[in-house]
């Protein structure tokens, strides 16, 4: 194992970045998890897809990237990210020990900016000059805007217009960090149609354009990439539960919309058999109005956005339009990864509905002066009812991915404040 | 029923590239688009693709999303186009089916190429399904005797047009630019580059689609492929007419205008 620097806090190798095949579950050649994975895209994307995986084949082993990766880290987003122990808050979790992992502490808030700036890094690396990226809540689209400012990138946002308009703060902020912000009118107005269009976009520019994927969907390497770059954040965690506790956690609770903060913070337990893994995904209005994003809870097998995965679809595999009050997890596919995990057991996925999701909001705020992302909050809201399954002796593990403040607007209609 | 080999030979004794023409099953209307092909058939065209509308059409450009979007509102399903391709089918054009994967593999391959063949298609154009991911298509396609088109791009490597090459039966597929589809000012320059590479791969005849929408791409196209793929135009034709006969009319107009641009070349 190779160490990158040894100087300060955070200590990134090459086996932290992508676990170099210790857990075994890199995917296989065609970018196979199990059945899941692969690449069904256009033929002319291949040659772009084909070199971005070679680039970043190399970058992962190059002492130089890392380190670079790692300073970036550091010294711009803020790592190693802190855990907080919320003990008020726990209190309705039939008193189980509950730990939050605080990405919403990073810079522009949210986990997402660890993956932008390692694919800003490979952007670089590969010669191209302009950056694309696809974003729901805005938050990666605020991310990939920020590593395009740091590092001189040209920045093209697209949006859902949907989307645009339920998180207009994002889109001014995109707006001063230097992108153009593309609302997208087709379709159902959401992060899958924002999708579509900057595919559009990438196959039109790839000479000069990496397309920044946001999340673990999306075809071979973007799912690997994604979570290699995520990767930090479960690092991180196990490494300080052992320290604050003195063992690990007996479970890990995550919010999955794509599954890239999920994906980030489960992956360094997978070898960990005692430590049970819980995906919270979105549950709208509740599995019975139809109006929810429960791909993997409600979903069934198929193919969307060049991956095969879980998807919300219907029986002559039209995809069906997502529903959740947190526009992060409002997209009716999943990462690859996560199919892989469901069907192996290895992860269990729950549905946690908007008003549960804004309980738990609300509960984190009073309690512990935390707002978190409504997003989070669907992984706030299994924990309370994770703890109360589990009882006191319990330690949990939960992932802050991100902090509440693009949320207000939401939380003001929702609560009348 | 036409097969694609007797279409492509028959254009080659001509001494002509075969015209191709693309609509979506359901737009304008259900009935509309068996109308609409049959009158791109009788103007010229020697293949018709039908369309299968998919939500989520990601390397379709603004005129084919709209129709497409306008298809899926009617309520158009695989049983419509099915029913489309019967009815083009008749006309003697021979009839494929373009769609992405997903739509197949949800309805099930074998059923699909059985259904198909049954209804008088004779093959379909798949344009996200990769040579890595293509095995099970391919069987259940041969199972079914019908034929199997996979795109080339302009960036595509020698050793992917191979892979995509041995996937083909009827004709391959050569995207004439890097991009969405919809018609475009002049034919990229990149087109008949592409056509040269892909010849020397294969013997299979080769069409160009992508960005041509008149008589005289049609000409320069023909000048060095073996079939001109044309479907955006057609389509805006009918989104602009005021109504389905001028629609109709439109279709006739260009559809004539490009079957004399194959046989100028």
């Amino acid at each position: 194992m190779r160490q990158v620097t040894a100087t300060e806090g955070t200590i990134l190798t090459a086996a932290d970045l992508a676990g170099n095949g210790v857990h075994g579950d890199d995917p296989d050649v065609h970018g196979k998890f199990g059945i899941f994975g692969g690449r069904y895209v256009p033929e002319a994307l291949i040659p772009a897809l084909d070199q971005v995986a070679a680039e970043y084949e190399k970058a992962r082993n190059d002492v130089a990237f890392l380190r670079e990766f790692d300073h970036l880290l550091r010294t711009y987003a803020g790592r190693p990210t802190t855990l907080t122990e919320v003990p008020r808050f726990a209190e309705q979790a039939g008193g189980a020990r509950i730990v939050l992992k605080r990405e919403d502490l990073t810079h522009t808030g949210a986990h997402k900016i660890n993956n932008v700036l390692g694919q800003a890094l490979l952007t670089k690396r590969l010669g191209k000059t302009r950056v694309i990226a696809e974003t729901g809540a805005g938050q990666h689209g605020v991310a990939t805007a920020t590593a395009a400012a740091l590092m001189g990138l040209e920045c093209v946002i697209y949006m859902g217009a949907v989307d645009c308009e339920r998180q207009a703060l994002n889109v001014a902020r995109m707006k001063l960090l230097g992108a153009t912000v593309i609302p997208v009118h087709n379709g159902s107005k959401t992060l899958k149609d924002a999708i579509n269009e900057a595919f559009r976009d990438w196959v039109t520019n790839v000479d000069t354009t990496h397309y920044l994927f946001g999340t673990i969907a999306g075809p071979h390497p973007f799912p690997e990439i994604v979570r290699d770059f995520a990767r930090i954040i479960g690092v991180e965690a196990r490494r300080q539960m052992l320290e604050l506790t003195g063992r690990l956690p007996d479970a890990v609770c995550a919010a999955v919309g794509g599954g890239s903060n999920a994906i980030g913070v489960f992956h360094a337990f997978i070898e960990d058999e005692g430590v049970a893994l819980h995906g919270y995904e979105a549950g709208g209005r509740g599995l019975e109005t139809g109006e929810h994003a429960l791909t993997l809870t409600a979903g069934s097998v198929g193919v969307l956005h060049g991956s095969r995965t879980y998807v919300l679809q219907d029986e002559e595999g039209q995809t069906i339009e997502s529903h959740s009050i947190s526009a992060g997890l409002d997209y009716p596919g999943v990462g690859p990864e996560h199919a892989w995990l469901k069907d192996t057991g290895r992860a269990t996925y729950h549905g946690i509905t908007d008003a549960e999701a804004m309980e738990a909001f609300a509960l984190l705020a009073r309690t512990e002066g935390i707002i978190p992302a409504i997003e989070s909050s669907h992984a706030l809201a299994g924990a309370l009812k994770l703890g109360r399954e589990l009882g006191p002796e319990a330690t949990i593990l939960v992932n802050l991915s991100g902090r509440g403040d693009k949320d207000m607007g939401t939380a003001m209609k929702y609560f009348n404040l | 029923m036409t097969t694609l080999q007797t279409v492509f030979a028959k254009a080659k004794a001509d001494e002509r590239a075969a015209l191709v023409g693309y609509l979506p099953a359901g737009f304008p209307t259900k009935d509309g688009a068996i109308a609409a092909a049959t009158a791109m058939v009788e103007a010229g065209c020697d293949v018709i693709e039908i369309g299968l509308p998919y939500s989520d059409p990601l390397m379709d450009g603004p005129t084919i999303q709209d129709a497409v979007h306008r298809a899926l509102t009617n309520g158009t399903r695989i049983a419509d186009v099915l029913r489309t391709v019967e009815g083009v089918a008749k006309t003697g054009a021979a009839t494929l089916v373009m769609t992405y994967w997903n739509p197949i593999d949800r309805y099930g391959a074998e059923r699909f190429a059985r259904d198909l063949a049954n209804a008088g298609g004779v093959g379909t154009i798949t344009p996200d399904l990769t040579p890595e991911e293509a095995g099970p298509w391919r069987q259940a396609s041969a199972g079914a005797g019908i034929d199997t088109v996979f795109l080339v791009a302009p960036s595509s490597t020698g050793e992917r047009i191979q892979a995509v090459a041995d996937c083909c039966t009827g004709f391959v597929y050569a995207a004439s630019l890097m991009g969405v589809t919809g018609a475009r000012e002049s034919v990229s320059s990149g087109a008949q580059d592409l056509v040269e590479r892909t010849r020397a791969h294969t013997d299979l005849p080769v069409c160009v689609g992508l960005g041509v929408g008149t008589g005289a791409q049609a000409a320069e196209v023909a000048g060095y492929a073996d079939g001109v793929i044309v479907g955006s135009a057609f389509i805006r034709r009918l989104l602009d007419a005021p109504d389905e006969a001028s629609g109709l009319a439109a279709v006739r107009e260009l559809g004539a205008e490009l079957a004399a641009g194959v046989r100028r070349a």
